[in-house]
C-alpha cells in the first residue's frame, strides 16, 4: 500500500497536465514502513528524453536520481517510488515500463486525457520481473 | 583487494537488507559478478539475458561512470566504492506499436544490401528500418562531409540533406574524397550528390546550394533528425550550434586543423552545447584556417568517420553516445584523448536562463565584421599593379611573410622571406626609405604583419598585396603553382 496526501495527488496531476502532451516524471520521497510506503514529498524531475520521444517516454538520469536521493537522505527520507504520466493512454504500465522497472519501488502511472488528468494508479513490479501488481493507494 | 559495493534501496531485499557488500576484485565487472554470484536474485535486475548490464543500470566507481572509463574492465583497487545507480525510465505503450509499424519496410534488395547490419542484434531489422526512416542534414560537403556523406549513404540513412555553395577546387582533392579530378570547377553539391547516389540509390538526397545563414538555418534544421557540422569556420560553427539548441536537434561536431582533430556530440537536452565548451570565439585571425595552416589529408577522413559513427548511433538509439565527452585526436603522434565536458548552467543558449533566444549575426559575434573598418586604412596593391610597377622599374622591396616551406612551393621574383612570427624582430631588414609590398598566400597574414609593423612604429610605406601569391599566380604568372 502507498499512502499519499490529497495535496501530493493534486501536485502530481497538475504536473501531468502542465507537461501534456509530453510525459512528466518525478520522485516520491518518504518512508518504507513495514511494506507500506508513506509519501512525504513529491520531487518533480525534468524529463530528460529527447523532444520527439517525450510524448511516450520519460527518463530520469542517474545523476538526477542521485541528487534526489541525497536530498531525501539529508531530510531523513528515502526514495519510495516514481510517478509518470501517460498522455492519452491508460494508467497501466507498459511493457517498456516493465523492462525498465526496479523492484520494491512504487510506480504511479497517471493517464492524462487530452490535457486533463484522469485515472491515477500505483504499481509494484514482482521480484522475478514478470509483471506489475497493482498497489492500493490510500489518500489521506 | 576488498572494494565496497553500495546496494540501492530497492535491491536490498536480495542482500538480506545489507546496504554495503564487500568483495575482492580487480575490475568493476569482476566485482559485480562476485556480488551476483553470492546474491543470485540480484542478477536479473542488473544484467539482461545476454549477460550485459541493463541499459538503465549505471555503475559508478568512486563517482565516475564506468562507461566513461573502461566499462566493466574499469580497474578497482583496495578501498574503492562501487555505486549502483538506476536511471529510471518508462513510458506509455500508446505510440510504440504504431511507431514500429510506421517505420518503412525494407525491400529484398535492401535486405541483401544491409545484411552485415541486419545480423547484428544492435542494429537488426528494426535498427535498419530506423536508419531508413531517419534524416540527416550535413553542413558542408568538404573534408569532413566527404566520408560522412559516403558512410551515411552506405549505411542506409533514408534522407540526406546537403548544404554547400562552394565549387570543387584542385586543392580539395587531397582530402575531399567525395569529389574527383573530373569534378574540379563543378559545384561540390553536384559532385557529392552523384557520388552518394552511386553508393546507394535508395537514399533520398536533398541539395541546398546556399550558404547557411541565420535567416535559413532554423527552417532547414526542423526538417531533419540529426545535424552534422562539417564546417571550417567559427561563425558557421556557432550558428549550427545555436540553431541546434533552438530546434532541439543533436549536433554531431567535428573539426580539424593540421594534424589535430576534435569530435563530440552537442545535444543540449542531454548535455553541453558547443558554447558550454567555447563560450567565446577566438579573436579573428588567431586560429588560422586549414587553407592557411594546412591539414593532413587523411585527418578529416578519420574525424568525419567518427561523426558518421555517432550519427548512426543516435539514430539507432544506442547507449554511450559521445555526449558530455570531447574526443581529441593527434594524427602525428597517433594519440586519442578524451575530455569530460559539463553543461554550463550559465550558458547563454542552453543554460538555465538563456539570453540567446533567436539566431544572431555570427560574423559580428566572431568579430569578423569589424575588419572592413580597419582595412581602408591599409594601403593595398593588386598583383597586376605590382607587375606594372616592377616592369616600369620602380624600386619596390617585396617581403614574403609566409613560412619557409610555402616559400619553397613558389615565390614572387626578388622577394625576401620574413615569416610573420619574425617580422617584428627582423624589421631592421626592411628599409623604411623604400616602398614595401608585403604578401602571403591570400592576404590575411600580410595584413597582420603590416598592422604589427605600424603598431611597432615602422615609418616606411607598406602596401598589402591583395589576394596574396594566389592572385599573383592568377593575374600575372600562372607558372607559380597554387596551393
Amino acid at each position: 500500500m502507498i499512502v499519499i496526501t490529497e495535496e501530493q495527488f493534486s501536485a502530481m496531476s497538475a504536473h501531468g497536465q502542465r507537461d501534456y502532451p509530453y510525459e512528466c516524471c518525478g520522485l516520491m520521497l518518504g518512508r518504507f514502513d513495514h511494506g507500506r510506503k508513506q509519501v512525504l514529498e513529491i520531487y518533480p524531475i525534468s524529463n530528460a528524453r529527447e523532444e520527439e520521444a517525450k510524448r511516450n517516454r520519460f527518463l530520469i538520469r542517474p545523476e538526477e536520481l542521485m541528487r534526489g536521493e541525497k536530498y531525501a537522505r539529508d531530510k531523513g527520507r528515502d526514495v519510495v517510488g516514481f510517478y509518470h504520466s501517460h498522455p492519452d493512454d491508460v494508467a497501466v504500465p507498459s511493457q517498456y515500463d516493465l523492462e525498465h522497472a526496479w523492484p520494491t519501488y512504487s510506480y504511479i502511472v497517471m493517464a492524462v486525457d487530452k490535457g486533463r488528468a484522469a485515472d491515477l494508479r500505483s504499481w509494484e513490479m514482482t521480484s522475478d520481473r514478470s509483471k506489475f501488481n497493482e498497489e492500493e493507494i490510500t489518500i489521506v | 583487494m576488498p572494494v565496497t559495493i553500495t546496494i540501492p534501496t530497492p535491491l536490498r531485499q536480495f542482500t538480506a537488507g545489507e546496504s554495503e557488500i564487500q568483495v575482492d576484485a580487480q575490475t568493476a565487472g569482476e566485482a559485480l559478478n562476485k556480488l551476483t554470484a553470492a546474491h543470485s536474485e540480484l542478477r536479473r535486475h542488473l544484467f539482461n539475458d545476454q549477460n550485459a548490464l541493463r541499459n538503465f543500470v549505471n555503475i559508478y566507481v568512486n563517482d565516475e561512470d564506468i562507461r566513461h572509463v573502461n566499462g566493466p574492465d574499469t580497474p578497482v583497487k583496495d578501498g574503492d566504492t562501487i555505486l549502483i545507480v538506476p536511471s529510471i525510465a518508462g513510458g506509455s505503450a500508446v505510440m510504440d506499436a504504431p511507431t514500429n509499424d510506421l517505420l518503412p519496410i525494407l525491400s529484398n534488395e535492401e535486405v541483401a544490401r544491409y545484411s552485415r547490419h541486419l545480423i547484428m542484434p544492435e542494429v537488426g531489422m528494426t535498427g535498419q528500418r530506423k536508419l531508413k526512416a531517419a534524416s540527416v542534414l550535413m553542413i558542408g560537403t568538404g573534408g569532413l562531409g566527404a566520408p560522412l556523406g559516403m558512410y551515411l549513404a552506405a549505411a542506409g540513412v533514408g534522407r540526406l540533406g546537403l548544404v554547400d555553395f562552394d565549387v570543387v577546387d584542385a586543392s580539395n582533392l587531397q582530402r575531399q574524397i567525395i569529389h574527383g579530378t573530373k569534378d574540379v570547377g563543378r559545384p561540390k553539391i553536384e559532385s557529392a550528390r552523384e557520388r552518394i547516389q552511386d553508393i546507394n540509390p535508395h537514399v533520398k538526397i536533398e541539395t541546398h546550394e546556399t550558404k547557411l545563414t541565420s535567416e535559413n538555418a532554423l527552417r532547414l534544421f526542423v526538417n531533419y533528425d540529426v545535424i552534422v557540422d562539417g564546417t571550417d569556420n567559427f561563425p558557421t560553427r556557432y550558428l549550427v550550434n545555436d540553431a541546434c539548441v533552438l530546434t532541439g536537434k543533436p549536433n554531431v561536431y567535428g573539426s580539424i586543423f593540421r594534424f589535430e582533430g576534435q569530435a563530440s556530440v552537442f545535444w543540449a537536452e542531454r548535455g553541453p552545447c558547443y558554447r558550454c565548451l567555447y563560450p567565446e570565439p577566438p579573436p579573428p585571425g588567431l586560429v588560422p584556417s586549414c587553407a592557411e595552416g594546412g591539414v593532413l589529408g587523411v585527418l578529416p577522413g578519420i574525424i568525419g568517420a567518427i561523426q558518421a559513427n555517432e550519427t548512426i548511433k543516435i539514430i539507432l538509439g544506442a547507449p554511450d553516445i559521445m555526449v558530455n565527452r570531447l574526443l581529441l585526436f593527434d594524427a602525428w603522434r597517433m594519440r586519442f584523448r578524451e575530455l569530460k565536458l559539463h553543461k554550463d548552467p550559465d550558458c547563454p543558449v542552453c543554460g538555465v536562463t538563456p539570453t540567446v533566444k533567436e539566431l544572431i549575426d555570427y560574423e559580428e559575434f566572431c568579430g569578423l565584421t569589424q575588419q572592413p573598418e580597419t582595412k581602408p586604412t591599409m594601403e593595398e596593391i593588386t598583383a597586376t599593379e605590382l607587375k606594372q610597377r616592377l616592369d616600369q622599374g620602380d624600386d619596390l622591396q617585396i617581403i614574403d611573410v609566409r613560412e619557409p616551406h610555402e616559400f619553397e612551393i613558389g615565390r614572387i621574383p626578388n622577394s625576401q622571406l620574413i615569416p610573420l612570427g619574425q617580422v617584428l624582430n627582423r624589421q631592421n631588414e626592411i628599409d623604411p626609405n623604400r616602398e614595401t609590398v608585403v604578401h602571403c598566400k591570400m592576404g590575411g597574414r600580410s595584413a597582420r604583419a603590416i598592422e604589427a609593423l605600424q603598431r611597432a612604429g615602422f615609418t616606411g610605406r607598406l602596401m598589402n598585396l591583395k589576394g596574396g601569391i594566389l592572385a599573383w599566380s592568377n593575374e600575372v604568372d600562372p607558372s607559380v603553382p597554387k596551393y
